[in-house]
């Protein structure tokens, strides 16, 4: 069966715009973010969707679920749960044998060539499942070598898995390191199972936290690739991140991803029933901004669930349910061959924005007076780093701050669907509103199109929806309207809605 | 002397490899959860200090004694009073 490509017609060569196609190399991507790093590490993550912010706008990744044992409580998980319709770490539909997710990894990439990344990364932890994890790794070595593997752990077990680890073809690896001090960790881990007893409190934290710090260690003497993930959870730990953050480069981390806690008391989690917040978007720009004076930090995490598939801020897993894999006919060779045309595309088109990049204005705002203030926007887009989504349409969007110093991504906000038809937006108008409070701190909002009665809304919220940019370039389309907002005298106005 | 396994459990594996006696079987006979073979079970006693399956199992009261009492009790894993997990449960029932 073939499948539509990503949001696209049924050109074969939807995957690289050509036409209208982003004129940036990296729509807005921070540069603190890839600029930094050699030359040996841009070379191994620059098609991998979460560790580059320009590659997510491009290529696709997917979590098998084959691990679901772990070894250790966190307060913001609830091993219970399981469902269809929610986004987060953890929570996955359906549990896969090794020789399912194979199936299932073959399936996918066959049918969404931007795949290039497997990763798994639970539902539990996948190096306490070490059979399960490697016996899938193994397979899809031999079967689809063209696809990169990668896994991510709560690093308790890492120490005694580094050496098999580093027999595939694993290089990268993520481990979530929420604290260095026992006493924070205490509060956000009530239990480590090791060495064949259950450890409370301090002292199982004290054990998980040298242990992912040997696994640090090790992984970086092998050479191979870590990024730490750090929830952010206020009052408990988020102070405390700016010190692992420096502890982490120092030990050869190349990049910190600090995402926001999700606590809701539906979760039956130990922080969503105690009533734990987790951060605003305007508190956790702030900490990756303090964390980002020493470090790599990335911004465009989704924390998509154990079974995500396709682009980042989508996911196709129910296209791929395992009795409708069997129904499809895949011819694997071909496939591996689609896959390595399409990625030649996409990195043609991207080598172009480079050289396009490097023979423009470095800043594009660059000629605006210095001092005037910034502007956070928030973009409506499905892949490929322009303004190609509608406004009702999007489920997330990219927020990137306009400046005289240039353009920065800052981040993504969810949003509620309220709409699911095509061209009316008559009903949800609760949903909308939750939208609209999602993009608090937001000054204008650029999608390919917005309804009549959304619009309204937006310019009651003090927000400027803009249809004007529709298949532009994001970066183009920020420029643009900051441009705008300095002509119409905009920017000099006293705002009450500056920088969030 | 043997311990048993509820319907509480949530088939997450953890138990399995670590059960000395190799007592502990996968959706036994149709079953929906892990279960444990009473003629197998010796509560590890003799090889650990504690039973292996019980110590790893993330879920209260899915492990019981052989008088049918919880090995985790609630609240005792995670951390949450069990008088305010029901009280949290009932208002979402309620929305």
């Amino acid at each position: 069966m073939e499948l539509k490509v990503l949001g696209q017609s049924n050109s074969g060569s939807a995957a690289a715009p050509t036409e209208s196609g982003c004129s940036k190399s990296a729509c807005g991507s921070t540069s603190d973010q890839m600029d930094q790093l050699p030359e040996s590490i841009r070379e191994k993550v620059k098609n991998h969707p979460c560790y580059s912010e320009e590659a997510h706008h491009y290529y696709a990744r997917m979590h098998v679920a084959v691990a679901p044992a772990c070894n250790i409580q966190c307060h913001y998980c609830n091993r219970k749960y399981d469902c269809a319709n929610e986004s987060r770490p953890g929570v996955v539909s359906e549990l896969l044998s090794p020789d399912q997710a194979v199936k299932k990894v073959m399936a996918v990439a066959a049918n969404i060539p931007q795949m290039t990344v497997l990763g798994v990364a639970g539902p539990g932890d996948p190096l306490a499942n070490p059979e399960r994890t490697f016996e899938t790794f193994r397979q899809l070595t031999e079967k689809a070598p063209d696809i990169k593997l990668c896994v991510s752990t709560n690093g308790l077990s890492l120490p005694e898995q580094v050496e098999e680890l580093s027999k595939h073809n694993i290089d990268h690896v993520t481990i979530t390191i929420n604290c260095v001090d026992p006493e924070i960790g205490a509060k956000i881990y009530p239990w480590v199972f090791w060495q064949n007893r259950r450890i409370r409190g301090a002292k199982g934290a004290k054990i998980l936290i040298e242990q992912q710090q040997k696994g640090l260690e090790m992984l970086i003497e092998r050479g191979i690739l870590v990024k730490v993930n750090s929830v952010m959870i206020p009052g408990v730990n988020d102070k405390h991140l700016v010190e692992v953050s420096k502890i982490v480069k120092s030990k050869g981390a190349f990049l910190h991803n600090v995402m926001p806690l999700i606590a809701e008391a539906e979760h039956g989690t130990f922080y969503g029933v105690m009533g734990q917040r987790g951060p605003n978007a305007k508190e956790l720009s702030a900490l990756q901004d303090e964390c980002a004076g020493d470090m790599n930090m990335m911004r465009h995490c989704r924390q998509c669930r154990a079974d995500a598939v396709g682009l980042l801020g989508e996911d196709r897993g129910a296209e791929f349910t395992l009795d409708k894999i069997e129904g499809m006919e895949i011819d694997y060779a071909a496939a591996m061959e689609k896959r390595a045309e399409v990625h030649a595309q996409i990195e043609a088109h991207r080598a172009e924005q480079a050289a396009e990049a490097a023979a423009e204005d470095a800043n594009p705002l660059g000629d605006l007076p210095a001092d005037l203030r910034p502007v956070l926007m928030a973009v409506a887009t499905q892949g490929q780093g322009i303004v190609n989504q509608h406004f009702g349409h999007a489920k997330e969007f990219l927020v990137y701050e306009a400046s005289p110093a240039g353009v920065r991504f800052i981040g993504h906000r969810k949003a509620e669907q309220y709409c699911s038809g095509d061209d009316t937006c008559g009903e949800g108008e609760s949903t909308l509103d939750i939208t609209i409070r999602s993009l608090e701190g937001c000054e204008a909002v650029i999608c390919s199109k917005v309804g009549y009665s959304p619009w309204e809304k937006l310019e009651a919220a003090g927000i400027i929806p803009n249809g004007e940019y529709a298949m532009e370039p994001i970066e183009d389309a920020v420029v643009g309207v900051y441009r705008g907002m300095y002509e119409s005298g905009a920017l000099s106005e006293a705002s009450g809605q500056l920088i969030a | 002397m043997a311990l048993s396994i509820n319907d509480a459990c949530v088939n997450c594996w953890a138990c399995l490899p670590l059960c000395p006696s190799d007592a502990i079987t996968a959706n036994l006979d149709g079953a929906t959860h892990f279960a444990i073979d009473a003629k197998k079970c010796t509560e590890c006693d003799g090889d650990y200090a504690s039973p292996q399956c019980a110590s790893i199992c993330p879920i209260e009261g899915a492990i019981l004694d052989a008088g049918g009492e919880a090995l985790n009790p609630p609240g005792s894993l995670t951390g949450i009073p069990p008088e305010l997990l029901e009280q949290a449960m009932a208002e979402i029932q309620a929305r």
